[in-house]
């Protein structure tokens, strides 16, 4: 039988120590709150001779993500970490490394982005880049953080794919909060990341190739179909490799989870920490004869369209968690996906977005209660004309 | 040369052939052309030490010539030349196309 290696750790430390287990050939570190811990915890296993890692201190995002774009054309496992403004400055680069195909994985600690400033949870840091090629995999707790940085150096680097991955969680609520979870043994950790040697390096000069030329109207275009085909077959790959790491650790993987959602009627969609709480809020609507359920979205890009609106087949209201803001656009960036998912099915569902949670603003048992009860209006009576609402908001429009 | 579809190319825009940019002409992509006057020429070769695209062509380590295939008329070559007046003088292209 398996003996669990009990840790408690936050999401930070959690994270550096799926990065000790990986031992990455290059880390490129610029301090951000609230990633800096991450990089704090990372630093001392380089100093203590934990890891061989070639560990990089840059003078900015932008550079740690360039230094690792040029690390991993050479050829090495290179991971950097940012949050929310690092996040938004490295954003140039960010597009690049999955453009040149380069399987850099890259925790992102969600912090809103200013302004005004802010330096507390919310996702507007990583939904801003959902369309930057990267893939990009949600945690709901310290354990999921964990095990899906050890996954996401698989999948990044799965010939079938080659896209870089952001594993993204919640600053603050998963980042400072200590959690018990279990992690893998250095040996056994060692043999699931297994060796890296990357199709092309810039090192390789027996075989040199260039990397990064001037693509014009020739051919931008079929690179850009080649990337969209990485991710086309990252649904396949990350579920495989979430069921082998299932086989491995106990704990198996899928694009997202259906929480008691078979025969829910009022269905809600989420994803980070959130869920966590959602959970006992359905738990509690059960026991008191409520048929409700929860669907937690672990891999945001790709987005498993058509498997969610499978999941969500029986409900006759969703209600759509939004910890961001699209300005302009008909609801947050979650809603317009679940709306496009849907559409086709010929099943007449009632929507409504919650926005939620902006600049750490908390999220309670009670706020999740409110959007509950607003679904069961909505079962009742179909999409209302206020679809979009704000959770925990103070004033008009606030629920 | 025959362009190619999404599933025959290298991914991320990798080039596998070393020294490719021989067969990718860029000439057209120049305002000014490098007139070369082979009689004021003093064979420094700083011009072809200076070129960013390796268009001063050389023949037995003197200058032979541009390559207009390549050059895109950036004009270094024309402003290292220490000879007075220069032995390359740079015209804009419409004006040599006319004559």
């Amino acid at each position: 039988m398996r003996v669990a290696r009990r840790l408690i750790l936050t999401g930070n430390d959690a994270t550096a120590e799926a990065m000790r287990q990986i031992d990455p050939d290059v880390v490129t570190c610029f301090p951000i709150t609230p990633q800096t811990e991450l990089m704090h915890k990372f630093a001392e296993h380089v100093a203590d001779g934990d890891v061989k890692t070639e560990f990089v201190l840059v003078e900015s995002e932008h550079s740690a993500m360039s230094a690792a774009v040029g690390a991993a054309a050479a050829g090495a496992r290179a991971m950097t970490a940012t949050s929310a403004n690092g996040l938004a400055l490295m954003w140039e680069i960010v597009y690049i490394a999955a453009s040149y195909r380069l399987p850099i994985v890259m925790p992102v600690v969600n912090r809103a982005l200013s302004g005004p400033i802010n330096i507390h949870c919310d996702h507007s840091d990583t939904m801003g880049c959902r369309d930057t090629g990267w893939i990009q995999l949600y945690s709901e707790n310290a354990q999921e953080v964990y095990d899906n940085i050890l996954q996401a150096v698989r999948i990044a680097e799965h010939p079938d794919v080659l896209l870089p991955v952001m594993v993204t969680f919640d600053g603050f609520i998963l980042s400072h909060t200590a959690e018990i979870l279990e992690g893998l043994e250095d040996a056994e950790a060692r043999n699931w990341i297994g060796n890296y040697e990357a199709k092309y390096s810039l090192l390789n000069t027996d075989d040199p190739v260039t990397f990064g030329p001037l693509d014009l109207q020739d051919y931008y275009f079929e690179h850009k179909r080649q990337e969209i085909e990485g991710m086309w077959h990252a649904p396949t790959v990350i579920r495989e490799i979430g069921r082998a790491y299932g086989e491995l650790s106990g704990r198996p993987y899928d694009l997202f989870e259906a929480y008691r959602l078979e025969d829910a009627e009022l269905a809600v969609v989420a994803l980070g920490s959130t869920c966590g709480t959602t959970k006992v809020v359905v738990d509690e609507l059960r026991d008191q004869g409520t048929k409700a359920g929860l669907l937690k979205i672990r891999s945001f890009r790709p987005f498993p369209e058509a498997e969610i609106a499978e999941a969500l087949g029986n409900a006759k209201a969703i209600g759509v968690l939004d910890r961001s803001v699209s300005f302009g656009a008909p609801g947050g960036p979650v809603h317009k996906e679940i709306k496009a998912a849907l559409y086709g099915t010929g099943r007449e569902i009632g929507i409504v977005n919650y926005i939620y949670g902006l600049g750490g603003r908390d999220m309670s048992m009670d706020n999740i209660k409110t959007a509950f009860a607003g679904l069961e209006k909505v079962a009742r009576e179909g999409t209302p004309d206020d679809n979009i609402r704000f959770l925990g908001l103070r004033g008009e429009g606030g629920v | 040369m025959k362009e190619r579809g999404w599933t025959e190319i290298p991914i991320g825009g990798i080039i596998e052939d070393a020294g490719n940019a021989a067969t990718y002409e860029t000439g057209s992509w120049r305002t000014y052309r490098p007139i070369w006057d082979s009689e004021a020429c003093i064979d420094c070769l700083r011009c072809w030490v200076a070129c960013p695209d390796s268009s001063i062509e050389l023949a037995d380590g003197k200058i032979a010539g541009i390559d207009y295939d390549h050059c895109k008329g950036c004009g270094i070559c024309s402003f290292e030349c220490p000879v007075d007046p220069k032995a390359i003088q740079m015209k804009l292209e419409t004006d040599v196309a006319k004559k």
